[in-house]
């Protein structure tokens, strides 16, 4: 009896249950070192410039035309790859349908492409994809030549142009934006949507008065990241839209001119830059994302 | 009222064959059955959410087996409730009103009117955030009976309250019996409340429906 009565205490004695200690310190150690990694490079970015570096950056035009024209193309993104994510990521999210891993995987491939790969795709899909013997270019070139005509404001074209900014941008950030949103909505119950239809909704109601007005958080998450991708972007904006100074360039094309004529201090200041505008910017979206929840 | 007649649907690997079930004009017939044999999937046929594979369902002498969701005119009250989380309670109980075309007035005093019927008449201007379990499922139930429909569909609508609210609710839904003339099909595992609510229950297994004895 006494020896049974051993055999039920010993499986909980502390001393046999593992310390914590070790878990935590690996999850901590883990984690704080890759913050440290992230502090170390910004710390290395803020010795190796100055304020009167970030002044004559502010002040070159070609710097300061690079800050509007990044701005607008990041935020041209955000706003085309949230009208695209959102209904991708809805399909995704709440229908099976024949070759549905197809679709899913072809929505990765941006993702996984090397950028510069994506570029040099764009530019042969504008430029030697032939449509009744007219590249794409030719055929949007011409209507776009119209609308330049009547607004020099507006392009003549896409490739080398500011479109094609965009287009590169557009087509690395919406693949995120796209996971984003599908994960938005599977994560919302399909059973709301299901009692709005019997409410006398079609399944168009039930996505815009249930389901979307839930994935306001999503919705500006989504934006909020096709912004910080399109900021990031270089590879493909270089191969399709140029390294034009004043024309087609955009801050990330900044750091690399800057570098290319070896101005080291002047790449960095511009990076800064970059990294006060993102900042700023995110935290806005952030901002606005946390009052619409309340 | 509501006429199953040799219905079977097919979703993946389940099937369901075979299952005729009656529910009389202002009758409330329960559902029984082991998890997984089908009821819910059968319910959701009734309101029109899932595809009958043969058979057909009648309301009345209206054959509703293809149509939508919306034609159907179904009140449906699912087991967690499902209340709208972005809606206030008021918008809640005249959704249903508001898609059927009513005058935004006319919506809201049936809004006032059904929440004064089941004692929600203090939550309208709340968001579902906060509510108890009891008030969000009479939220659900003044949802679904907004429209008057002539059938309420409930899918285990009592199984996540405690045994005081699940007594309350069961008081709620014998006094609308006597206001609202609906037809009823209710889901639950539970004989007692089963035998409290329902004038049939019926079995739901492998072989169809069976009526049991009372």
């Amino acid at each position: 009896m006494e020896a049974v009565r051993m055999m039920a205490v010993e499986p909980y004695s502390p001393s046999k249950i593992r310390s914590d200690a070790p878990f935590l310190t690996a999850l901590w150690g883990i984690s704080g070192m890759y913050v440290l990694l992230i502090i170390a490079v910004l710390a290395a970015d803020a010795s190796y410039t100055s304020a009167r570096d970030l002044w004559a950056a502010l002040e070159d035009p070609n710097v300061r035309a690079s800050i509007w024209l990044t701005l607008l193309t990041c935020t041209a993104t955000a706003i085309l790859s949230v009208l695209v994510s959102v209904p991708a990521g809805y399909v995704l999210a709440r229908f099976n349908f024949p070759l549905k891993k197809i679709f899913d995987a072809i929505l990765d491939i941006p993702i996984v492409l090397p950028p510069l790969v994506i570029g040099l795709s764009l530019l042969i899909l504008f430029n030697q994809v032939m449509i009744g013997g007219q590249s794409i270019e030719k055929w949007i070139g011409g209507w776009m030549e119209g609308l330049h005509a009547w607004n020099e404001n507006i392009p003549s074209g896409v490739t080398y142009k500011i479109p094609a900014i965009i287009l590169a941008q557009f087509t690395v950030s919406c693949a995120f934006a796209v996971r984003t949103m599908r994960n938005t909505f599977e994560g919302i119950d399909p059973r709301q949507e299901e009692v709005a239809m019997t409410l006398g909704c079609g399944r168009s109601g039930a996505f815009w008065l249930i389901a979307l007005p839930q994935a306001a958080r999503g919705v500006i998450a989504a934006a909020t990241l096709a912004w910080a991708r399109a900021l990031g972007e270089f590879g493909p904006v270089l191969v399709f839209a140029g390294a034009t100074r004043g024309s087609t360039e955009v801050l990330a094309t900044t750091v690399f001119l800057e570098i290319s004529i070896g101005n080291l201090e002047g790449a960095v200041a511009v990076s800064f830059l970059m990294i006060a505008v993102a900042i700023m910017v995110l935290s806005a979206v952030r901002l606005l994302g946390m009052r619409q929840s309340v | 009222m509501i006429e199953i007649r040799n219905l079977c649907v097919r979703a993946g690997d389940f099937r369901l064959d075979n299952v005729n079930l009656s529910v009389p004009e202002s009758g409330y017939t329960v559902l029984m059955g082991k998890t997984g044999c089908g009821k819910t999937t059968l319910l959701e046929c009734v309101c029109g959410l899932k595809r009958a594979h043969s058979g057909s369902i009648h309301f009345g002498t209206h054959d509703v087996t293809t149509l939508r969701p919306a034609e159907r005119g179904v009140g449906y009250v699912p087991q967690d409730g499902a209340v709208f989380s972005t809606m206030k309670v008021s918008d809640q109980l005249s959704f249903g009103p508001r898609m059927r075309g009513w005058e935004k007035s006319k919506a809201l005093s049936r809004a006032a009117e059904i929440a004064d019927e089941l004692g929600i008449g203090h939550l309208l201007q709340r968001f579902p955030e906060g509510l108890s379990g009891g008030e969000r499922q009479r939220v659900a139930l003044g949802r679904a009976l907004a429209c008057r429909p002539q059938v309420l569909c409930l899918d285990e609508p009592l199984s996540a309250l405690d045994d005081e609210t699940r007594d309350e609710i069961c008081d709620l839904i014998e006094n609308l019996r006597q206001n609202h003339p609906f037809a009823a099909l209710h889901i639950t595992h539970s004989r007692a409340e089963a035998e409290r609510l329902g004038d049939e229950i019926f079995l739901l297994n492998a072989d169809g429906c069976k009526l049991l004895e009372l």
